[in-house]
């Protein structure tokens, strides 16, 4: 464990030496951006919706109180979405959806010998095919968690409202009351912090595999695996330390 | 010209380089030959860096390169083409991007001039009017030779070719040998090949360095090869011709059956015998069985 730990850095390290021109890393930027972020947002609109209309009905069902606001479900959910469900669920949502599919990618590319043909071309594969990747998930996953945070109390107010829990107003009402900005500020460093970890740690997976197409499935399986347990420790770090 | 002095290369215990020393001649085709796991890819990955030798030095055209600053192996390395035994071909390209791959990262060319060479170098290897193509829609020797394209496309000085004709069938095979050798003399490289084709060795090997175990057990011309006393050297020769025989064997068999058949059938019934293709596709496993379920189980069970 601790002998790859000492390879992830170092592969860290590799990242940034002999690297290329501004030009082609911004080109390879904007490809890596449009594949992890334009391609996850479907996925990432569908989980955070029913993620907030799950989180309003129990909501709702737990405090069926006279005593208790109906509004207080809206604020419940906000709290909850923006904290928690949007930038965590959603990271493990990608980690599953984007950290396989760099996994896989650098992994075949690896046994199929595309990753030496840059070598000997005297491209720093490592800095070519992999920092670009890490730089659109940092730019990308912080507007995915923002829509995701959009997209879950939308959904939490379609289905509060269409099942006659509470009315809209008592829902707006809720989502309004004790806004604290700074648990938006809060939930991008996390998206920022996950974001670095899945694109990282999936590539570290990928670059290292050897064999053949056994080993590239078992390569994006233990980055899956290995991000969501990061994401996990990371979440429970950063709420340690910032909150 | 390339020099190799006393290369060592061991993973574990296993060593797979003993001591290798040579000198690759240029605008000859140099071959390295040798059965299987003897060390000959390993040497060919030391010699253009992609695997660090334990002990041991290469030099290209007097600058030496194993261990010697990063800039200076940048440089050697950028006069490197290099085809790979599965092409490596990058899949998300087409076939003209990936020839012009290394001319749009390491030269400074505008689009136009990079489209004409793509050009040039596709129709140098036989394959113009393949630019749009992806990997994935090309055969294995048109990959090959979109590798040499890729590979010849920034002007290189080295051209390094593992297993070039693997895979391939006899015919492809040569006129793959035939183009590496005719690109060698026409532009003046050192080209070396890894290879344990004895065709190979015959039709285009101008220097032969025999590898066994990891050791350098011969080196000499194609005319010499025949003449050697080295046992090891003979008996690959000699499993060689075998396996050639053996193959032409089998082919000639095979056409003799196929042919008493056809009589056969011809006497029994006055009627042609139906032709090979439609012999295979009746023996083949039908997808979709208009029979019933039944009749899909075995399907499924031949298919098991």
């Amino acid at each position: 464990m601790l002998q790859s730990f000492g390879k992830y850095l170092l592969f860290m390290q590799s990242l940034f030496t002999r690297k290329e021109s501004a030009k082609i890393l911004f080109g390879r930027t904007l490809d890596e951006a449009i594949l992890i972020g334009i391609n996850s947002i479907l996925i990432v609109a569908i989980v955070s919706t029913f993620i907030g209309a799950v989180t309003c009905v129990q909501v709702a069902y737990n405090l069926d109180n006279a005593f208790i606001p109906r509004s207080t479900i809206g604020f419940m959910v906000r709290e909850m979405t923006i904290l928690e469900l949007a930038p965590t669920i959603t990271s493990i949502v990608l980690a599953g959806k984007v950290g396989s599919s760099i996994a896989g990618g650098l992994g075949t590319m690896q046994i199929t010998e595309q990753v030496d043909a840059l070598e000997v071309m005297g491209i720093n594969s490592a800095s070519y095919l992999v920092l670009p990747k890490v730089v659109a998930a940092i730019l990308v996953f912080p507007m995915l968690v923002i829509l995701a945070m959009f997209l879950s109390i939308l959904g939490g107010y379609l289905a509060g409202t269409l099942s006659g829990e509470l009315t809209p107003q008592e829902y707006i009402t809720g989502i309004r009351d004790q806004f604290i900005p700074y648990n938006i500020t809060f939930a991008l460093i996390k998206s920022v912090v996950f974001a670095f970890l899945i694109s990282t740690i999936s590539s570290f997976r990928g670059y290292n595999t050897s064999g053949g197409a056994l080993e590239v499935g078992a390569a994006s399986t233990a980055a899956v695996t290995n991000s969501v347990i990061a994401i996990l420790i990371g979440d429970f770090v950063l709420a340690y330390i910032l909150l | 010209m390339i020099e190799i002095h006393n290369i060592h290369k061991a993973f574990g215990d296993k060593k797979v380089l003993d001591g290798v020393s040579g000198v690759f001649e240029t605008g000859k085709t140099n071959l390295l030959l040798g059965a299987s796991g003897t060390g000959k890819s390993v040497l060919l990955k030391c010699i253009v860096g992609l695997i660090k030798p334990d002990l041991g030095s290469v030099t290209f055209d007097g600058t030496y390169f194993t261990n010697n600053k990063l800039d200076i192996r940048q440089e050697i390395r950028r006069k490197i083409g290099m085809l790979f035994q599965g092409s490596a071909l990058f899949d998300s390209m087409t076939v003209e991007e990936n020839v012009g791959f290394p001319l749009r990262m390491l030269t400074e060319m505008s689009k136009e001039e990079r489209r004409e060479r793509v050009d040039f170098c596709l129709r140098r290897v036989g394959l113009e009017g393949a630019n749009k193509k992806m990997p994935s829609e090309i055969s294995g020797g048109m990959k090959k030779r979109v590798g040499i394209a890729r590979a010849i496309a920034p002007n290189c000085t080295y051209l390094f070719c593992d297993e070039p004709n693997s895979g391939l069938d006899p015919q492809t095979a040569l006129k793959i040998d035939e183009l590496i050798k005719e690109i060698t003399e026409e532009y003046n490289i050192t080209t070396i090949i890894v290879t344990h084709d004895m065709n190979s060795v015959i039709e285009i090997g101008d220097k032969i360095m025999f590898l066994y175990e990891g050791k350098k057990l011969w080196e000499g011309t194609r005319d010499e090869i025949m003449d050697t006393d080295i046992k090891e050297l003979n008996d690959f020769i000699f499993a060689n011709r075998l396996m050639r025989d053996a193959k032409k064997v089998e082919e000639e068999e095979r056409e003799e059956e196929r042919e008493e058949e056809e009589r056969r059938h011809e006497a029994e019934n006055h009627t042609p015998a139906p032709s090979q293709e439609t012999v295979q596709t009746q023996n083949e496993p039908q997808l979709k069985n208009p029979e019933g379920p039944a009749a899909t189980t075995q399907t499924d069970n031949h298919q098991v």
